[in-house]
C-alpha cells in the first residue's frame, strides 16, 4: 500500500516536473518554404525571425523561446503534414509562418482544432477573413485582396483607362484579381490566370503577345518569388516597357531587385507597386530592423521578412500579458487583438477577422544612396484600411 | 480573329517546341538505345544553364558563357553515365527511376550549396534584348527568334548526323536492336558513353537557351521533364524523328491552348468559370493527347523499325 502510494507520488511528482521543464520554454512552429526556387523566400523569412529571436535576447518573459522550422516544400498537402507534426509531435504554443494561402487554407484545421494559435506571417486568404475566420488566427500581414486594391485605386488617380490582368491560378491569385477588380474604375480588357504549383508555367511569351494585341494601356500583375523575376525579363524582352504600363503587387521585392540589378536591366527601375510597408518606412523599429538585416546578412530584408520579425514581436507581446502563463489561452488572444507591439509599419489595430486595419502605400523601384536597387515609398494610398472580408466574419 | 496575334502565338508555340525537342532528343536516345531511364536528364538542363549563367557573368559575355557551359555540361553527362548510369544498364527499370531519382536531389542540393537558392538571372547582350521586326507587322523579342533559329538549326544537324554517318547508323542499328549491334563487335560502351553526353549537351543547351528567358532556377528541369517525356512518348521512344514532329505539336498545343481557350470556352461558359477552367483544361490538353495516342497506338507516332 505504502510502496503504490509513493509509487504514484513519484509519478505525480515527476510528471510535474515535466510540466514545469515545458512551461519554462515558448515553443513555436514555423512552417515555411526552404527547399525549392521559394526557397529564397523561405530564407528571408528564417533569417529574419531568428534576427528577431536575437534582438529580444532569445527570451519572452522570463522564458527561453524554441522554434521548429518545417519547410512545406510549396505544396499545400506537406504543409498540412509539417503542421500536424508541430501540433502533435513537438506540441508547439503557437504555428506561424506560411508564405502560400493554399498551404495556409490547407493546414489551418491541423493548427485551430489543436487549440492552438495559427499566425499568418504572409498569406491572407480571403476564406480566412470572411466565414473561415477563427478566435486563433491572427495575421501579421494584409489580407490578399488589400495590396491590389490599393493599386487599384492607384491606377484610378494616374487616370489609367484599361488595363490586362496577369497572375497564378491558385487562391492568392484569384485574390490578387478580385483586389484590383473591385477598384479599379476603368475597363479590363483581358485577363490570364497561369498554371501556379508544381510545374509552374515561366514562360509567358503567349500572354503578353495576348496582352499587347489587347491594346490595354497598363498591365498588372502578381507573380510572387521566382516567376516575378521570369515575368518582368520577358515583358522588357518584349520591348512592353514604354507600350504597357507595368503595375505590380508583391512581384518587384528586395528578393527580385538584387538579381535585376546584377543583370543590369534598368527598365524594372521606376516600376510601381503597392504595399504595407517598405524599407524606408520611419518608424523606430523599421530603422533597427532594416539596419540589423543588412548588417547581420548583407541584403535589404523583404516584406516577408517584415512580417515574419513582427510575428517575433507580436508573439512576445502575448506571451508577456499573461506573464508567461501559456495555458491563458484567454488572456493571450486578448492582448494579440491590441496589437500592442513595436511593429515595423508602426502602430496598426485588428479588426472583428484579427487581420491589421493598416495604411497601404505607393512605391517605386529606386536606387538607394549607395547604388542598391530598392524600393522608396512614394505616397500613402489608404489610411487605416480595412478588408472587405472583415463583414463576413461573425467574430 | 486577329490574324498578327495568331502568327505571333504559332511563333511562341514553335519556339517551346524546338527547346522541348532539345530535352526530348536526348531522353528518347538514351530511352531508346540503352533501354534506360534517365530522369536526370532534367539536371543536366538545370546544369547547363547554371554553367551558363556562371561563366556569363565571370566573362561578361553570353556567347562566351555559352562556349564555356557546353563543354562543361559534356563532361558533367560523361561523369553521370560512367559513374551512375553505366553499373544500371544491365537492371531494371525500377533501378533506373530509384537511382536517376536520387541524382535529381543530388544535383538539386548541389546547386543550392554551390549557388544559392536565389536562381540567376542571365543578362543577354544588347543586341540580342531587342525586338525584331518581321514581314506584316509582326515584332517578337530577337531572343525568341534565335532560339527558334538555334533549334531548327541543331534539329537538322541531328537529323543529317543520324541519317548519314557512321555513328548515325549505329544510334538507330542501336535503337532497333541493341544485343544485335553489339554482337557485330561495335563498341557499345563507347556508343553509350557517347549518346549519354551528347543528349547531356543537348539538354544543356535548352536550359542555357531558356535560362535568359525565365532564369536559371533549383528544380527548372524537374519540371520540363515531366513534358519531355511526354514527348517521346507521343513520338515514339527512340525516334529523333518523333520527338521532333512530337515536340513541335505539343509546343503548339501548349501555346495554342493559353492563348484561345478561355475565349472559346466563354463561348458556352460564364465569363468567371472560363477564366478558371481554361488554364487547368489547357493545361491537360497535351495529357489528353499522350492518352489518346497511348489508346490508339501505343508505340507512338513514329517509332523505330524493330526486328
Amino acid at each position: 500500500m505504502l510502496r503504490k502510494a509513493l509509487g504514484a507520488g513519484l509519478v505525480a511528482a515527476t510528471m510535474l516536473m515535466g510540466a514545469t521543464v515545458q512551461a519554462a520554454e515558448v515553443k513555436i512552429g514555423f512552417v515555411t518554404t526552404l527547399t525549392t526556387p521559394a526557397g529564397v523566400i523561405g530564407r528571408d523569412m528564417k533569417d529574419a525571425f531568428n534576427l528577431g529571436l536575437q534582438h529580444i535576447g532569445g527570451k519572452m518573459g522570463n522564458l527561453d523561446v524554441k522554434v521548429v522550422y518545417e519547410d512545406d516544400g510549396f505544396k499545400p498537402e506537406i504543409g498540412k503534414q509539417k503542421t500536424d507534426k508541430l501540433v502533435k509531435q513537438d506540441d508547439v504554443d503557437f504555428v506561424a509562418g506560411f508564405i502560400w494561402s493554399h498551404v495556409l487554407l490547407a493546414s489551418r484545421n491541423s493548427a485551430l482544432k489543436a487549440g492552438k494559435f495559427l499566425i499568418s506571417s504572409n498569406a491572407g486568404p480571403s476564406q480566412l477573413a470572411g466565414k473561415g475566420c477563427h478566435k486563433n488566427f491572427f495575421s501579421t500581414s494584409w489580407q490578399n485582396d488589400q495590396t491590389p486594391m490599393a493599386l487599384g485605386e492607384v491606377l484610378n488617380q494616374k487616370g489609367v483607362k484599361s488595363i490586362y490582368i496577369m497572375a497564378p491560378n491558385y487562391a492568392a491569385g484569384k485574390n490578387m484579381v478580385s483586389g484590383v477588380e473591385r477598384t479599379f474604375k476603368g475597363k479590363v480588357l483581358g485577363k490570364d490566370m497561369t498554371k501556379w504549383g508544381k510545374g509552374a508555367q515561366l514562360d509567358f511569351s503567349a500572354e503578353l503577345a495576348k496582352a499587347k494585341s489587347s491594346g490595354a494601356e497598363a498591365l498588372f500583375i502578381f507573380y510572387p518569388g521566382k516567376a516575378g523575376g521570369a515575368f518582368i525579363k520577358q515583358y522588357m524582352q518584349a520591348g512592353l516597357s514604354d507600350k504597357l504600363a507595368l503595375y505590380s503587387v508583391f512581384t518587384v521585392d528586395s528578393i527580385s531587385l538584387p538579381k535585376f540589378q546584377k543583370a543590369k536591366m534598368q527598365g524594372v527601375l521606376g516600376s510601381l507597386m503597392t504595399q504595407f510597408w517598405g524599407p524606408d518606412l520611419d518608424t523606430p523599429q523599421n530603422k533597427k530592423f532594416v539596419s540589423g538585416f543588412r548588417a547581420k546578412y548583407g541584403r535589404y530584408p523583404s516584406f516577408y521578412a517584415a512580417q515574419s520579425y513582427d510575428t517575433v514581436f507580436f508573439i512576445k507581446s502575448a506571451v508577456e500579458a499573461v506573464g508567461g502563463n501559456l495555458k491563458d489561452i484567454d488572456g493571450m488572444r486578448a492582448a494579440m487583438k491590441k496589437a500592442d507591439y513595436p511593429s515595423v509599419r508602426g502602430k496598426y489595430s485588428y479588426g472583428n477577422n484579427h487581420f491589421p486595419v493598416q495604411n497601404f502605400y505607393l512605391r517605386e523601384a529606386a536606387v538607394d544612396a549607395d547604388g542598391n536597387w530598392t524600393t522608396k515609398i512614394v505616397e500613402t494610398v489608404y489610411t487605416n484600411h480595412q478588408d472587405t472580408y472583415a463583414a463576413k466574419c461573425k467574430m | 480573329m486577329d490574324w498578327t496575334l495568331l502568327i505571333v502565338q504559332l511563333l511562341n508555340g514553335l519556339q517551346l517546341g524546338v527547346l522541348l525537342f532539345l530535352l526530348a532528343a536526348g531522353l528518347t536516345l538514351i530511352f531508346g538505345i540503352m533501354d534506360f531511364i534517365n530522369l536526370a536528364h532534367g539536371s543536366l538542363y538545370m546544369v547547363g544553364a547554371y554553367f551558363c549563367a556562371t561563366f556569363t557573368e565571370f566573362l561578361d559575355s553570353f556567347l562566351l558563357g555559352v562556349l564555356v557551359a557546353l563543354p562543361l555540361t559534356f563532361l558533367v553527362g560523361l561523369v553521370v553515365e560512367i559513374v551512375i548510369a553505366r553499373p544500371l544498364y544491365g537492371r531494371d527499370h525500377l533501378d533506373h527511376v530509384l537511382a536517376t531519382f536520387g541524382v535529381i536531389l543530388f544535383f538539386d542540393a548541389l546547386v543550392h550549396l554551390v549557388w544559392g537558392p536565389e536562381g540567376y538571372a542571365i543578362p543577354l547582350p544588347a543586341f540580342l534584348d531587342g525586338q525584331v521586326g518581321l514581314a506584316l507587322g509582326l515584332v517578337l523579342p530577337t531572343y525568341r527568334v534565335l532560339i527558334i533559329a538555334v533549334g531548327l538549326f541543331i534539329a537538322l544537324g541531328l537529323y543529317m548526323v543520324v541519317s548519314w554517318t557512321r555513328v548515325g547508323m549505329l544510334i538507330r542499328a542501336g535503337a532497333s536492336n541493341r544485343r544485335m549491334v553489339a554482337a557485330l563487335g561495335v563498341n557499345i560502351d563507347l556508343l553509350f558513353t557517347f549518346v549519354f553526353a551528347g543528349g547531356a549537351v543537348l539538354a544543356g543547351v535548352a536550359g542555357l537557351l531558356i535560362a535568359p528567358i525565365t532564369e536559371a532556377n533549383i528544380g527548372m528541369g524537374n519540371d520540363i521533364l515531366l513534358v519531355a517525356f511526354v514527348v517521346i512518348i507521343i513520338g515514339g521512344i527512340g525516334s529523333i524523328r518523333g520527338a521532333f514532329v512530337a515536340a513541335i505539336l505539343i509546343g503548339l498545343i501548349d501555346t495554342m491552348g493559353r492563348s484561345f481557350l478561355d475565349d472559346f470556352m466563354k463561348l458556352f461558359l460564364s465569363n468567371q468559370n472560363a477564366e478558371t477552367a481554361a488554364p487547368a483544361f489547357s493545361a491537360m490538353l497535351i495529357y489528353v493527347l499522350m492518352a489518346a495516342i497511348l489508346y490508339f497506338r501505343p508505340q507512338g507516332m513514329f517509332p523505330p523499325r524493330v526486328r
